[in-house]
């Protein structure tokens, strides 16, 4: 780590701290030499945007059972509106060259963007579609229509167009602000679009369908990301954190009441936000501390066996029922007690015993409720049949498990758990981005820069690795005790390894130490398993492909952590001066 | 935290004054090789000492038996009239702070950031408190700022508090690394070489940093193989040599003990300085 820095011929001449502007405002966006060439692309972008069009309004095959019906000309169905979309999307960036919309041209990766869409499409073509009716329909790839395969084409061109456009870096956005008023509405859209997608993406039923618009919302994410879209979007929501945090959870409070009283989706829903919850207090200790905890479900455990045992259950062990508040604490108490004795001989050593001590822990944590059921030692937990019949919370005579009507919407027992769920993620959140943006914040970085340096400058090393992880348990815990209600049975099955490691691929995948990122990875964690059912034999393979293909080529996750990102990609400058550029606007 | 002391105090003057720190036969032994042999060393309040020895000398090796990074095999250290405690943390809490031989920033951190992780010791916001954020966070949080940018102009950094620290150039990150020292609120500082790397006009403003320093009421110990910068600078110099110390005196003393010489040229460094003397 420090190597990077003391090294004497890596070290950099000064620079005016300015450069970076001017560095940006000069460069043009195009070497000027290479009109043909730019001419060229344009002309091979437009044929296949064209192609694209015209594919969305032919039949792509006979059967008519198939993707909610592709057979007509001239009346696209779903996913041909999906692919008109894309396409309009790639003649939006083939068009931000020429005419009013240039001004933009500057600032987007038009090159990289259409690239990725091209891409995109095509694959979008032959993997969600064209795989999609072959391996369903007994003709195989007869039952493909020529629409198919103009459409390849066309994703084939404007990958083309992508790659023939001469090279240009994306200017940085950073200097031209827009509006405060125009960020904001762009903030509020994008969540309420999100909001819309989800809504929509949970309403569908039939597989191949959730797929092709998984694959729908895929393509588009990687045309923006590559646009430069999102580093402009990382930027605008760094200047209005608290109107993205506040219209995010007007959406998520709005989504119960988009279901209209079904509780199909709401019962995801809340497996979605107590695992969430419990991901974003992982965050604590991997993201903030930077220690790797491999049983971090067991304190989960830990405070919904508490919730259980001393509920109103008639298999409850304990007789002692306390109100609901009191058991909460209880439960996340317990839980962080059981972090303090883990941690405190481990949190001494070097970081590797943390994690085996960690895996052995969750263990022991599974077998122990495994086996405390009167056989052998104290009957606390019932063995393997766990304790059953919980029954629902009621908070001042507002019981969580009848339906309430809110302005005539019908407010079912799973919404009633999701609000409550929400207000804990909401204090979670609170806890974690307080901790990170003060003294104990700065001294977790330090720790995680060079814990040897941050030891000799007077940083409680060891306490503030122990607040982390055993406060990272306490808060999982309290999570615990709601999931015991809310599943109305706790066994020790619930507790096993594989959903630490789940847990634990939510927060890296999605972003360590970075809120959206973390909520972004556990919904996806979460969520698709529950809508991918058909696939649930390959979920594994597939979960560790994915985990494969992210540290390859983005190891900081989906919504990157800047100084994470530096940590990663030491050797980056032109990160680095980014990172530092963002940092001096912050004065400035 | 004027600049017009340039000049050493009087050596008398600052021996008079207490002493702030004293090590009694400090040893450290690595397996067979011993690294500091049986080394004695006294600090006087407002002092400025200097350390010198020929490479390997275990210059670096005594000042991490100082500050707790390694537990010396034998010997004693005190500090402000009490043993000195045997954690790298408790070292800093109890008053002296120090800079690395090869620089230890925390390279991911703007220059800011890193002197305010220095205020850790020196402020006590809990979890709780950071929670809250009651008035008491702020009023911390804003002192912690202001004096960790007092800090920065103090060495010379005033407008680059919002740059990484890994994008600093050399001489800035070994400045950088004194502000974070100086940032404990140390009564002695320790500064291991701080001037390699550094170009003759840095190295000048160094040595004026740290006259700076000492008239701000801070003892400092210096290690470097820079003799002109050390004769120039120091009250008081020792010289290591195989772990031993060899000589101690004024300045002009052990510049002109034959065994200083001897001990330069018998080892395998020469340095340029020495050539001169
Ligand atoms: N942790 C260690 N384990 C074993 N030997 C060590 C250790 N640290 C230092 N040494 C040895 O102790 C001796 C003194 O090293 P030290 O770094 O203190 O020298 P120095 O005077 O600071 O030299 P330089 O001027 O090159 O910085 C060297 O021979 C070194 O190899
Ligand atoms: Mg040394």
């Amino acid at each position: 780590m420090s190597s990077s820095v003391s090294n004497p011929g890596s070290h950099r001449a000064e620079r005016d701290p300015r450069s970076w502007r001017d560095r940006l405002a000069a460069g043009s966006p195009d070497s000027p030499d290479a009109p043909a060439q730019l001419n060229r692309a344009f002309v091979i972008g437009l044929v296949g945007v064209a192609l694209l069009v015209a594919s969305a309004f032919m039949s792509w095959t006979y059967n008519p059972a198939l993707l909610g019906n592709v057979t007509l000309y001239g009346n696209p169905g779903t996913v041909q509106i999906y692919l008109l979309v894309m396409a309009l999307m790639a003649l939006f960036l083939l068009l931000i060259r020429k005419g009013p919309l240039s001004r933009l041209g500057r600032h987007l990766g038009r090159q990289t963007g259409l690239r990725a869409l091209g891409i995109g499409i095509t694959l979008y073509l032959v993997i969600a579609v064209g795989a999609s009716i072959a391996l369903t329909d007994d003709a195989m790839l007869g039952a493909l229509d020529p629409g198919v395969y103009v459409g390849i084409l066309g994703g084939l061109l404007v990958a083309a167009a992508g790659h023939l456009l001469p090279t240009h870096k994306a200017v940085g956005e950073r200097h031209q602000r827009f509006p405060a008023w125009l960020e904001i509405l762009v903030v509020v859209l994008l969540v309420a679009l999100a909001l819309a997608a989800a809504a929509y993406g949970l309403g569908i039923g039939d597989p191949a369908l959730f797929v092709a618009f998984l694959a729908f919302v895929a393509v588009i994410a990687a045309g923006l990301a590559r646009g430069g879209f999102f580093d402009w979007l990382s930027i605008v929501v760094g200047h209005h954190r608290t109107v993205l945090l506040l219209a995010t959870f007007a959406a998520a409070f709005a989504f119960p009441l988009t279901q209209n009283g079904s509780d199909a989706n709401m019962s995801i829903a809340t497996s979605v936000l107590i695992f969430a919850a419990t991901a974003m207090g992982l965050n604590i200790v991997v993201g903030l501390a930077g220690l790797l905890d491999l049983g971090y479900i067991a304190f989960l455990g830990a405070g919904a066996y508490v919730g259980a045992m001393l509920s109103e259950s008639a298999f409850a062990t304990i007789d002692w029922k306390p109100p609901f508040i009191i058991v909460a604490l209880i439960g996340a108490l317990f839980a962080a007690l059981l972090g303090l004795i883990i941690g405190s001989p481990t949190l001494r050593v070097s970081g590797d015993y943390l994690a085996i001590v960690t895996l052995a822990f969750g263990e022991i944590f599974r077998l122990t409720m495994f086996n405390l059921d009167g056989n052998n030692g104290p009957d606390l937990t019932h063995g393997p049949n766990g304790i059953p019949a919980i029954p629902e919370l009621n908070f001042f005579g507002f019981d969580f498990g009848a339906t309430h009507a809110f302005f005539g919407v019908p407010i079912t027992r799973f919404a009633n758990y999701y609000f409550l769920l929400l207000l804990l993620i909401g204090f979670i959140i609170l806890v974690f981005t307080r901790l990170n943006n003060s003294r104990i914040g700065r001294g977790w970085i330090a720790i995680r820069e060079d814990e040897k340096a941050a030891e000799a400058m007077g940083v409680n090393v060891f306490g503030l690795k122990i607040l982390a992880f055993a406060g990272g348990a306490f808060l999982a815990g309290l999570a615990g005790t709601v999931k015991a209600h809310q599943d109305v049975s706790v066994t020790p099955d619930q507790y096993q390894f594989l959903e630490s490691a789940f847990l634990l691929a939510a927060v890296v995948l999605g972003g360590m130490g970075t809120v959206g990122g973390v909520l972004l990875g556990a919904v996806i964690l979460k969520l698709l398993p529950e809508k991918l059912r058909f696939f649930a034999d390959y979920r594994l393979l597939l979960f560790g492909l994915l985990l494969v293909l992210m540290m390859r080529f983005r190891p900081e996750g989906l919504v990157a952590n800047r100084r994470r990102q530096l940590e990663f990609h030491d050797d980056d400058e032109a990160l680095a001066d980014e990172v530092e550029a963002i940092h001096t606007e912050k004065v400035t | 935290m004027s600049t017009a002391t340039t000049a050493p105090v009087p050596a008398a003057a600052a021996q008079d004054s207490p002493t702030i720190l004293s090590a009694r036969g400090v040893t450290m032994r690595f397996g067979g090789l011993t690294a500091v042999n049986k080394v004695d060393m006294t600090v006087h309040e407002g002092e400025i000492v200097g350390l010198i020895g020929p490479n390997g000398a275990g210059k670096t090796t005594f000042f991490n038996c100082l500050t707790g990074l390694y537990k010396p095999t034998e010997g004693e250290v005190w500090l402000a009239g009490a043993e000195l405690p045997p954690k790298p943390r408790e070292v800093v809490v109890a008053g002296m702070a120090r800079t690395f031989q090869n620089i230890r920033l925390f390279a991911n951190m703007t220059a800011l950031e890193n002197v305010m992780v220095g205020r850790y010791c020196r402020t006590s916001s809990g979890p709780l408190t950071s929670i809250l954020r009651g008035p008491k966070f702020r009023r911390e949080e804003e002192a912690t700022r202001a004096r960790a940018q007092e800090l920065l102009t103090f060495v010379g950094l005033g407008g680059k508090g919002e740059h990484l620290a890994r994008n600093l150039p050399y001489g800035d990150q070994r400045r950088l690394e004194i502000a974070r020292a100086l940032a404990t609120d140390p009564k002695v500082v320790l500064l291991d070489e701080p001037t390699a790397g550094m170009n003759p006009r840095e190295t000048e403003e160094c040595k004026d940093l740290i006259f700076k320093i000492r008239d701000n009421g801070m003892a400092v110990v210096v290690i470097e193989h820079d003799m002109k910068f050390i004769f120039n600078l120091c009250d008081r110099v020792l010289c290591l040599v195989r772990g031993e110390l060899l000589v101690e005196g004024d300045p002009g003393t052990v510049q002109s003990d034959p065994r200083v010489v001897e001990a330069y040229i018998g080892g395998s460094e020469l340095d340029d300085e020495e050539d001169e003397h």
